[in-house]
């Protein structure tokens, strides 16, 4: 004859929210293989919780040596980009009820840059691309003394583009990107276009010439990749059109 | 996938020592063509800006005149049967189909090597294989628009 605080605990294991996933996670270490591997891991976990919560599951309690970049675990600093079940995501923001837990949900670096180790790249091509495009106010005159004003329509002109973290999900899911690194990539073009269009900046013909680059817009394939990447819901190929347009109409 | 899967780690080669250590790690593969502190380049100027616009307009023009081809050669008069020499000749003593298929020539043979261009700058992971691959285009293309243009120049009804 059971007690009833072991019925009141039967029950609640019955009615636990945990199921079990299995997390294939692409491992690479240089210090043990120059190829990487799949690892299955079982977690009991609750489906509304994270891809983060999961591999964090994983490395605190199974397995230490996995290595992931991960920050604010809200969306905000774009370090968990990933390639989550063949797509680019952030694990902070991917719930696991989102994406079939039924079946093993993979786990990988994003593609098209240097693996370092597990799901850790080599960012440093992706922030080249970003600094070339002056991702900075230019502009004269005397201010900081007083604000720079601007109108709401001016404001509203590239706040799409405000949005984004540098999380590299688009630029890493772009086929002209995964082929040739010399391509600037969507998210340096989202970032030239955020002060392109912004009425406060006097650097944006320099920009446009920068981007006119071989390696610059002329290398989109609007192959719309990168907007359905972005977490922060940036129209992508949207503002490279814009930029392209902008290239024409001035030289034309 | 599920071939490549393990969940064991990963050790070395058969015998279970591995190649690499701590002291001694595997090279990293490298991205196709990474960027570094270098690049660019001076690698600006308008030519890619033309190329992109000009596989715009040359695209819209073509569907005009494919389309006009392909109805004429294959699907009026009783399609395809009705080719022969009497009917190009009698096509190509206007200047107009002239013309018509001298801008088809030129235009499709621009668009699409243009277009294989991009695919080979895409592709073509090395330098020289895309040098190569690049030459055998242009060398192709120049001669199948030189051979076209004389031969609609040229043309002769008359010839036994
Ligand atoms: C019939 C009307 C046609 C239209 C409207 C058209 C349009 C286009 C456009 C807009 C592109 C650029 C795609 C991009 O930059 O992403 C393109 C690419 C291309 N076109 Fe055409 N085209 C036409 C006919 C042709 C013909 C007749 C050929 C062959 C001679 C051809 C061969 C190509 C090739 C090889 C590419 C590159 C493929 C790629 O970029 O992935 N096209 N076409
Ligand atoms: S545009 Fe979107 S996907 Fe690309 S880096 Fe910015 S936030 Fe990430
Ligand atoms: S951890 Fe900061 S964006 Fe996901």
């Amino acid at each position: 004859m059971a007690t009833p605080t072991l019925d009141k605990m039967e029950a609640a294991a019955a009615a636990s929210p945990f199921i079990t996933v299995t997390f294939r996670i692409r491992r690479f270490n240089p210090e043990i293989s120059d190829e990487s591997t799949w690892q299955d891991f079982q977690v009991e976990i609750d489906p509304k919780e994270r891809v983060l919560d999961g591999l964090h599951k994983i490395k605190w309690d199974l397995d230490g040596t996995l290595t992931f970049r991960r920050s604010c675990a809200h969306g905000i600093c774009g370090s968990d980009a990933m390639r989550i079940n063949g797509k680019n995501r952030l694990a902070c923001k991917t719930l696991i009820k989102d994406i079939n837990p039924e079946k093993p949900i993979t786990v990988e670096a994003i593609k098209g840059l240097t693996v370092m180790k597990d799901l850790v790249v080599d960012m440093e091509p992706f922030f080249q691309a970003y600094r070339d495009v002056m991702p900075f106010l230019v502009t004269k005159g005397n201010e900081p003394t007083r604000e720079r004003l601007q109108s709401a329509e001016d404001r509203e002109r590239f706040d799409d583009t405000t949005k984004c973290i540098l999380c590299a999900a688009c630029t890493s899911s772009c086929p002209v990107f995964w082929n040739d690194g010399q391509y600037f990539g969507p998210a340096a073009i989202v970032n030239a276009h955020r002060f392109i269009f912004d009425s406060r900046d006097e650097a944006g013909e320099q920009r446009l010439e920068i981007l006119n680059d071989k390696d610059g817009v002329w290398r989109c394939r609007t192959t719309f990749n990168c907007t359905d990447a972005c977490p922060r819901g940036i129209e992508v190929t949207k503002a490279i059109q814009e930029v392209k347009r902008a290239l024409i109409t001035r030289r034309f | 996938m599920s071939s490549d899967t393990s969940s064991a780690r990963a050790i070395g080669d058969v015998e279970g020592v591995s190649l690499y250590d701590v002291e001694n790690p595997a090279p990293y593969i490298e991205a196709p063509r990474k960027r570094t502190g270098k690049t660019p380049r001076s690698t600006r100027g308008n030519f890619e800006m033309a190329a992109w616009l000009f596989m715009r307009l040359s695209g819209i023009v073509l569907v005009v005149l494919v389309i006009g081809h392909l109805v004429i050669q294959l699907v009026l008069d009783g399609g395809v049967s009705k080719i022969g020499f009497a009917f190009v000749a009698g096509r190509w003593a206007s200047p107009f189909w002239q013309v018509w298929d001298l801008l088809m020539l030129w235009l499709a043979m621009l668009h699409g090597a243009n277009g294989l261009r991009t695919v080979i700058n895409d592709y073509a992971e090395r330098a020289n294989t895309r040098l190569w691959l690049k030459g055998l285009l242009y060398t192709a293309t120049v001669f199948t628009i030189l051979l076209g243009t004389l031969v609609i120049f040229t043309f002769d009804p008359n010839i036994r």
